[in-house]
Parts: structure tokens; C-alpha cells; sequence
């Protein structure tokens, strides 16, 4: 179990530092620079006057090789301190930060509502069968084709645009209205729900007549184990080693669904700074989203990780 | 069907499809693969998918000739008109054409999902057949990068990828696709790394044929299947991946259309004309659709071809169908002092998909502290029989006719409350492999702790120590210590008496112990052996002990009954079964021990092997395998005849065999 977080660990920092310097090379690689960017002659056809041009360089240390740029963003990073946006002015850090929350809300109640529904619907279709089984097996293939903003888009034209029972779009802060702030996520945690549910509901079953399958099931119940206790004591305990791993997919997968969600519903999440970011050729922001982003891929495989330990004994001892 | 990707739109994991299909894939006899082809195609929806492919493909190759308007034809006389005689799919906010801008706009999509899917398949195919063929070091790295690529969250490095490159979408589509070879590599590392320890890769090699030649001639043909199904599933990745940037507003600029551009343009009139929202993401997502269900047909196809069809819809039953159809015949007279009576009892399977017959007819009584031994070769329905009566039978077995009285109950017509009540506190069990008979996530002594608590019941205190005593019971040497052990730290012999433990916990009165040493060493089988004998004086418990091994039979059992192919051959006394046996099945059991075979002779063997469920012979079973058989052996079924002194034998020429045997 050691080797294994450690090894684990290994790779998040590996993770991590090879992720911030691709985006750090990209940049490189890019056409124009934040200096051209910031003087409005990023086109090709608008000349920089030069001598302006050198010291904004000089003055954002654009002049410096790149490791040493790399190295003075790094032992910043390592601060908590991201630096400020050239481009927009904004202070990197605070500017994640402020929009976590939302993410965060959204994520994390997508995550449970999803893991929720999605494991009941899946032990029950372990145990019933039949046509629930198929059931799930459409709804998970329909959840993975269809795109999941454009679901959104439906919902909302359903729910808020024709039956006006919910707000299309906003986000309002929970310690301003609690209530308001939960009707402004039924759509979108509701969307994220509703497209991941039938493929987790399918693979807890899977998981489920797996561990239904084995002989201590059998033995248990031949010798008069209660059959509550073997679906959910032994079937369901089992079968959720696997599930824990799905959950720690599905959490990071979310956050990618964020920046899709979060447009349609005009969120203003990390995500939607990301996406407005990239448009605005804001580079520091995405990339400081993209190391966010990357560290709590890394904290969830951790996590994961541990919590996979806790519920496997064999992990456990090794 | 296995798709595995838990969510859609960007947030495709794209590690994903993890596919089961592991090892499969065109079998040697077929290198290119054209009857995967017919295999697929045999799936209605896998032609359906392919029929719709094809569709959208034509469709938008031909849009130039074929699209009834210019997709950026305006006529503002006619915006949002759904759809209309002239506009099929109806006109957008600008009254454009969407029959057309969909024709259109598929060029692009489709070209996008292209690039990802060429680079995917040139990145992953090339580097997992590296580190696969040449393992070593290569794999080594290759795991380590795998690791870390793995765990790159992918949409956003795309983030970056379009500020840094302005957008431009073919840059985007390539690195996706970089993105997600690594879990693709890995699936095609762990083939070739297969296929190089078979023996003609190996050989191929040892006569110096080249590399180049030996992966295209062996390994990728054998590739080929898990290709395809990466290959299709992640173009519905990438298909969707492309539409959903679009609609973040990267890619082509208005008025070129594709399909996420249109998806955007509709959520902006999404309050006048809802109806827009349909046709860009309907045929978005039939695509992805129908690439999923593509990959799923190749998948099935490949694992079918391989003789490893996924096993669908057969379930082990909460408490296995019991309910016997009544119409058996009158039930014997039941041995007055018989704890169990099986009288008469048959069993069916449901094996492929057909109801089949595997136990025929059988009688059996076992007294209150008597050991009754089954014995027989695999396949002989001897644990069927003890499955019926734990009332455990698979979801779809049943008990067709006969009784099967337990404590003056008959457990073949009575309901799962009933056998749930009965089992482990009347009837308990103990198997063949202790260790998968035991929970892994569970120490031994929750599990003993949690059959003391349904038996007993009483405070959590009282529970322990009432485990302990069990323990102590079947002799573990440290039970303290034992029960706090979890299954994979327990030898077998331990595991063994843990499990015996357990089906003490409710005091049963017969023990089924179904090949209860099988899986144990020598040693660790005769104490095993003794425990239950030693367990059955002090107890007064009856065993019904179902073996292959007539050691342990002469060691425990009182009686014997010998079973062939759904059939008890031959019933009686154990000393009897071994001074005078009268059936020939048995004969040739007890001739093939290696303890009674003569020095310097091959051990003798019974020819042939025991016919399959379904294809018994019309007269007696073992006439095909019988030396003693004759005409009359295969005209009518034998009965069971009486040979004196209780012992009841299947066979009419049971005498001559007697004398045989002398």
C-alpha cells in the first residue's frame, strides 16, 4: 500500500511539472507573444514599435531563456502565487480561486447525484434483471452519444424556456440565497446526472453480478446468510472496489464537463474562465487552470488511492 | 455491449473503452479478418450502424450536387419555419437551409474526428507495438509515460493547445488524439506481448525471420480486432470532442457551417424555435451512436469468434427456482428414520439456452448422525443434487418431479422462505475451494461472527465469543488470531476449518460437504477428515459427503451411493460397495484407484468419458462404456434392482459382476 501512494506520488509530481512546462514550451511554439499581444500588434499585419516592444519584453522577462522563465514561474507557483495576468490584469491565483466555488458545487453534486442514482439503479438491475437491465443498457448508450451540452440545451429549452419552472441561466451564491443557489444548479447538475447515471448504473451492475457470482456468495447464502446482507454486506462491498475507481473517473470527468456546462448555463466557473481565456488569448489564466486542473486530477487518483487500500485488505497489507 | 465511456459531451474519458476485449482478435486461420466482417454484419444494428455511417459519409461528399440550397443561401422571408415542403429540416434564424447546412457541415466535422482518429491509431499502434515486441526497457519507459499521459486531464491541455494556436482545429484534433493513444497503446502492448510468447512468434524468431516481417504477417492481424473497436468508439469521442469546442466557439467562424456551430446558433433562438436544437444534434449523436454500437458488434464478433462470448443474462438466482411440477409419480415409503429423504427427484438445467436433464430419478436417505457418501466423475450430477437441497439450484434449474423431505418438510415444492430458514440452522454446507468460499474484504472472524448473529442473535460480545468457541472447535490453533485474518492470509486448511466453522454457526443437523478436501494437500486432508468425524460424534450431525475419492469414503462414510450421469448406479453400505461391488461404473471407479492397481500394469482406466447432459442413451447409462453390456442393456431403462441386504444395484447383469469381481 506504501509503495503503491508512493509510487503514485511519484508520478503526480512528475504529472505536474510535465504539464506545466508543455504549456510553457507551447508557448514558445506559438505564433506572436504576450508582449505583441498586449501592445495590439499581435496580427501579422500590425508592426510593433520596437523599441516599446524590448522593454515590455525586458519588463515581463520574455528576454530570459525559457528554463529560467520556467524556474522563476515555478518557485512562484510553489507559493501559491501564479503570477498576474499580463494580458487581462488579473491576478491569476485570485481570479481560480474565486471561480472554484462554483465549479466546485457544480462537480461535486454532479459527482454524488451521478454516483448516487447511478449505483442504485445498478445494484437493483443486478438483482432484478431483466428489463431494468436493458433499460440501462439504452440509457447508458444514449448518455454516451449524445453530446451533453446539447442535452443541456434541450433542458433548458424545456424546463425553463417552455414550462418556466426553473432559471435558464445564472448562478447566485449560497451564502446569498441558499435556495436560490440550489434551484440554479438543478439544470445543470441535473444534465451532468442524467448523461453519466445509466453507464455508471451499468458498470456497478456489471460489478455487481461479478461478486453475485462468486462462490462466498454461494457458501454465505447456502448456509443461511440473510439475502440482504449478501447484496449489500458482501455483493455491494466487494463490487465497490471497482465502483470507488469509477467515482474518481467520473469526479475528474465532470470537471471537463464543467467547461460545456457552465457556458450553457452561463456559470461563471473555472471552466467558463478557461474557455473565455482561451478565446482572449490569455494565456497565464489557462494555464493556470490547466495546473489547478491537473493537481486535482492528481489529489482525486491519490484518493482514490487510498480509499481503494482502505476497501481492498489485500491492497491494504502489501 | 460494454460501452465504458461514463459521460459524454468533452468530458469523454479518454483513457475509456477500456475494453475487455483484452487478447482477442483475428483468430491465426483467418489473417485478414473476413469473416470478423461477416460476423459483424450478422448484428442488425451493426448493420444499421454501418448503414447510417455510410449515409452520413455520402451525404456529405455529395453535398456539393445533392444539398437543395447553398448553406449560406439567406432569405429572410423564411426564418425559423421548422419544417416545411421546401425545407425539409425547416431554415435558421437567417432562414438558411438546415437539410443543407447539416450536408455541409458534416465535411468538417468528419474531417476533424478523421485526424484525431489517424493519429490516434499511428501514435498507439506504433509505440504499443515497440514496447510490446521488444519489452525490456521500451516497456518499461512506455509504462511510466503511460502512467503519466494517463493522467493529463485532456481537455484542457487542448485549452491551451487553441490559445497557443489560435484556434486552429487540425492542431487541436492531432493532439487530441495524441492524448488518448496511451490507454490505446497499452491494449495493443498487451496483445503483441501475447502473441510474442506463443511458440510460432518465438520460433519465427529463433530462425532469424525479420521483425518487420513477423509483426505484419503475425502480430497484426491479431491486433486487428482491438483496433477496430478503439479505432470506432474513439471517433465518436473525437466527434463529439470537435462539435462541443465548436459550440465553445473555437474552430470554423460563421457562416461556415458544422455541426456544432449550428448547435450554437439554435441555443440562440432556442426560446422562438426550439425544433432547431433537433436536427444538428440528432445527427450528431446517431453518429456517435452508431460508432459505439459499431465497436460493441466488433468486440461481440471478435468474442465470438474466440470461443469467448461475454456470458449475458445468466444470473445465479437469489434462492434458485424449487417449485417441482407435482405430477411425479407416488413417492416411495420414507425410511422412518430417515433426516433426509430424496425420493424419486429430478433435475433440469437450463445449459445453452435449453432446458436439459442432468438428474434422473433418484432415491437417497440419510439417517440423523450418519455419513452417506457420493461418489462419481465430474458431470454426474452429484452436485446438483446437493445444490437442490440447499434450494440453490442456478435461476433457471429446477426440481421437475419427486420429494425431497427434510424434517418432514419437502423442500421441493416449498418456498425460498422456507429454504432460507432451513439452510445453514437444518442444512449447511461447506465447499470445494475454502478461500473463494470466504468474502475477501471481510476478517474470518466477521464472517463467523456474522452467521453466529443470524443463527443466535445476542449482544456483539456475546457473538465474539460464541466464534471463538467455534473456532476452537474445529481446532485452529490460535483462534484469537485467526479471526482477525482476512481470507488471503489463510492457508487453505485454515480457510477450510474457518469455513466449517461457519456452517456450525447454526447447528445444523446435515452437513453437505461438497469435495471438502479436493483443494487441500494430502496431509491437510486427512486432518480436515477427522475434524468432520470427530465433529459428526460429538454433534450427532449427518453428512452427506459428495467425492470423487474413494479413500475418503472408505474413511468416513457408512453408506455409499454411486452416481453416473443423473443416475445412483449403485446403493449400499460402504464395506459392501468395496467387498462386493456389483455395478461395473463402479467397478471401473475402484479399479482406476492408483492404491489397488498391481505393480508394474498401466492403472486401469474406464474408456470414454461420461456423456454430456442432453445425450444419454435411451437404456443404461454406462451401456456405451460397459464391458458387461448386452443388447438388452440399451432397448429399456434399467430400475434400480434389489441385491440383498440393502444394496440396490442399477444393472441386470449385477450378479455376473459379482462373480467378475471375485
Amino acid at each position: 500500500m506504501m509503495r503503491l501512494v508512493a509510487r503514485r506520488l511519484i508520478i503526480s509530481v512528475a504529472l505536474v511539472l510535465f504539464i506545466s512546462l508543455l504549456t510553457f514550451v507551447l508557448q514558445t511554439l506559438a505564433p506572436g507573444d504576450v508582449a505583441r499581444t498586449i501592445l495590439g500588434c499581435g496580427g501579422q499585419t500590425a508592426s510593433c514599435p520596437e523599441q516599446q516592444y524590448q522593454a515590455l519584453r525586458h519588463e515581463l522577462g520574455l528576454d530570459q531563456p525559457l528554463m529560467v522563465q520556467y524556474w522563476q514561474w515555478l518557485s512562484q507557483a510553489l507559493t501559491g502565487d501564479l503570477g498576474v495576468s499580463p494580458v487581462s490584469g488579473l491576478d491569476v491565483s485570485s481570479a481560480i480561486l474565486s471561480r472554484l466555488p462554483v465549479t466546485a458545487s457544480l462537480v461535486l453534486l454532479g459527482t454524488a447525484a451521478t454516483a448516487l442514482v447511478g449505483v442504485s439503479v445498478g445494484v437493483l438491475s443486478a438483482v432484478r434483471g431483466g428489463r431494468l437491465g436493458r433499460v440501462v443498457d439504452v440509457l447508458s448508450l444514449l448518455g454516451f452519444a449524445l453530446p451533453n451540452f446539447w442535452l443541456a440545451l434541450v433542458f433548458m429549452a424545456l424546463f425553463s424556456v417552455t414550462l418556466g419552472l426553473l432559471p435558464a441561466t445564472g448562478y447566485v451564491p449560497i451564502d446569498v440565497s441558499p435556495r436560490d443557489w440550489a434551484l440554479s444548479l438543478i439544470l445543470p447538475v441535473g444534465t451532468l446526472m442524467l448523461a453519466g447515471m445509466a453507464g455508471f448504473a451499468k458498470q456497478t451492475r456489471d460489478s455487481m453480478l461479478e461478486s453475485l457470482s462468486q462462490e462466498y456468495v454461494r457458501f454465505l447464502r447456502a448456509n443461511g446468510a440473510s439475502e440482504l446482507s449478501i447484496v449489500f454486506r458482501h455483493a455491494l462491498r466487494n463490487a465497490a472496489i471497482p465502483v470507488v475507481t469509477m467515482v474518481g473517473m467520473l469526479f475528474v470527468g465532470l470537471f471537463s464537463g464543467a467547461l460545456f456546462i457552465e457556458s450553457v448555463f452561463a456559470l461563471p466557473g473555472m471552466g467558463r474562465l478557461a474557455v473565455q481565456a482561451t478565446l482572449g488569448h490569455d494565456l497565464p489564466i489557462v494555464q493556470g487552470v490547466v495546473v489547478v486542473f491537473t493537481l486535482i486530477v492528481v489529489a482525486t487518483n491519490l484518493v482514490v488511492d487510498l480509499v481503494y487500500g482502505w476497501l481492498n485488505p489485500k491492497v491494504r497489507v502489501t | 455491449m460494454t460501452t465504458t465511456i461514463p459521460h459524454s459531451g468533452g468530458a469523454v474519458d479518454l483513457d475509456g473503452v477500456a475494453s475487455p476485449l483484452g487478447v482477442s482478435g483475428p483468430s491465426r486461420t483467418d489473417p485478414r479478418g473476413r469473416t470478423l466482417w461477416r460476423a459483424v454484419f450478422r448484428q442488425p444494428l451493426a448493420a444499421l450502424s454501418i448503414g447510417y455511417l455510410l449515409l452520413v459519409v455520402l451525404a456529405a461528399i455529395t453535398a456539393d450536387y445533392l444539398a437543395p440550397y447553398d448553406p449560406s443561401d439567406v432569405d429572410l422571408n423564411q426564418i425559423l419555419s421548422g419544417p416545411t415542403a421546401g425545407h425539409w429540416l425547416g431554415t435558421d434564424s437567417l432562414g438558411r437551409d438546415v437539410l443543407s447546412r447539416l450536408m455541409f457541415g458534416g465535411r468538417l466535422s468528419m474531417a476533424h474526428a478523421a485526424i484525431a482518429v489517424a493519429t490516434f491509431l499511428l501514435i498507439g499502434v506504433s509505440w504499443g507495438l515497440i514496447a510490446g515486441f521488444f519489452g525490456g526497457w521500451a516497456n518499461r519507459v512506455f509504462t511510466w509515460l503511460i502512467d503519466v499521459i494517463i493522467a493529463i486531464p485532456a481537455l484542457v491541455v487542448l485549452l491551451v493547445v487553441l490559445s497557443v494556436f489560435d484556434g486552429d482545429m487540425t492542431i487541436a484534433m492531432v493532439a487530441l488524439g495524441i492524448l488518448a493513444a496511451p490507454g490505446f497503446a497499452r491494449v495493443v502492448r498487451g496483445v503483441t506481448l501475447g502473441v510474442r510468447e506463443e511458440l510460432y512468434v518465438s520460433a519465427a524468431r529463433v530462425f532469424g525471420i525479420p521483425n518487420r516481417h513477423i509483426v505484419v504477417k503475425h502480430i497484426l492481424p491479431r491486433v486487428a480486432g482491438p483496433i477496430l473497436v478503439h479505432a470506432s468508439l474513439f471517433a465518436g469521442g473525437a466527434l463529439l470532442i470537435d462539435a462541443g469546442l465548436a459550440y465553445l466557439g473555437f474552430g470554423p467562424q460563421p457562416p461556415t457551417p458544422t455541426w456544432g456551430g449550428m448547435i450554437i446558433e439554435a441555443s440562440a433562438v432556442v426560446s422562438r424555435q426550439p425544433w432547431l436544437l433537433v436536427p444538428p444534434g440528432v445527427t450528431l449523436g446517431l453518429a456517435t451512436l452508431a460508432l459505439a454500437l459499431l465497436g460493441d458488434a466488433i468486440r461481440d464478433a471478435g468474442a465470438e469468434r474466440t470461443g469467448r462470448a461475454p456470458a449475458r443474462g445468466s444470473r445465479p438466482g437469489p434462492s434458485g427456482s424449487m417449485r417441482s411440477s407435482t405430477a411425479s409419480r407416488p413417492a416411495r415409503a420414507q425410511a422412518t428414520d430417515a433426516l433426509l429423504s430424496v425420493r424419486d427427484v429430478s433435475i433440469s438445467l437450463s445449459l445453452d439456452g435449453r432446458q436439459v436433464q442432468v438428474v434422473a430419478g433418484v432415491d437417497l436417505d440419510i439417517r440423523a448422525g450418519e455419513t452417506v457418501g457420493l461418489v462419481g466423475e465430474s458431470g454426474c450430477g452429484k452436485s446438483v443434487l446437493g445444490s437442490a437441497i440447499l434450494g440453490l439450484l442456478p435461476a433457471a434449474g429446477k426440481v421437475t418431479s419427486g420429494s425431497i423431505v427434510y424434517d418432514g418438510i419437502d423442500l421441493a415444492s416449498s418456498g425460498p422462505r422456507t429454504m432460507q430458514g432451513l439452510r445453514g440452522s437444518g442444512i449447511a454446507l461447506i465447499a470445494q475451494d475454502p478461500i473463494a468460499g470466504l468474502d475477501p474484504v471481510y476478517t474470518a472472524g466477521q464472517q463467523v461472527d456474522e452467521l453466529v448473529r443470524r443463527h443466535q442473535g445476542g449482544s456483539r460480545k456475546a457473538v465474539r465469543a460464541r466464534s471463538l468457541d467455534l473456532l476452537n472447535d474445529v481446532r485452529l490453533p490460535d483462534p484469537i488470531g485467526v479471526a482477525g485474518r482476512y481470507p488471503h492470509e489463510l492457508s487453505g486448511g485454515m480457510a477450510q476449518r474457518v469455513a466449517i466453522a461457519m456452517a456450525l454457526a447454526g447447528e445444523p443437523s446435515l452437513l453437505i460437504a461438497d469435495e471438502p478436501t479436493t483443494a487441500l494437500d494430502v496431509t491437510v486432508q486427512s486432518e480436515i477428515l477427522q475434524l468432520l468425524r470427530r465433529l459428526q460424534r460429538d454433534r450427532g450431525m449427518a453428512i452427506m459427503l459428495i467425492t470423487h475419492d474413494w479413500g475418503v469414503v472408505a474413511e468416513m462414510c457408512q453408506r455409499a451411493h454411486v452416481m453416473y450421469a443423473g443416475h445412483i448406479v449403485e446403493s449400499c453400505s460402504a464395506s459392501e460397495m468395496f467387498d462386493h461391488p456389483s455395478h461395473p461404473y463402479t467397478l471401473g471407479l475402484l479399479g482406476s484407484m492408483p492404491r489397488r492397481s498391481l505393480p508394474g500394469r498401466p492403472l486401469p482406466a474406464i474408456p470414454g468419458v461420461v456423456p454430456t447432459p442432453g445425450s444419454w442413451p435411451g437404456g443404461c447409462h454406462f451401456a456405451p462404456r460397459c464391458d458387461f453390456a448386452m443388447p438388452e442393456c440399451t432397448e429399456a431403462p434399467i430400475p434400480m434392482l434389489d441385491a440383498g441386504a440393502g444394496h440396490g444395484v442399477r444393472c441386470i447383469r449385477y450378479e455376473d459382476i459379482r462373480g467378475s469381481s471375485r
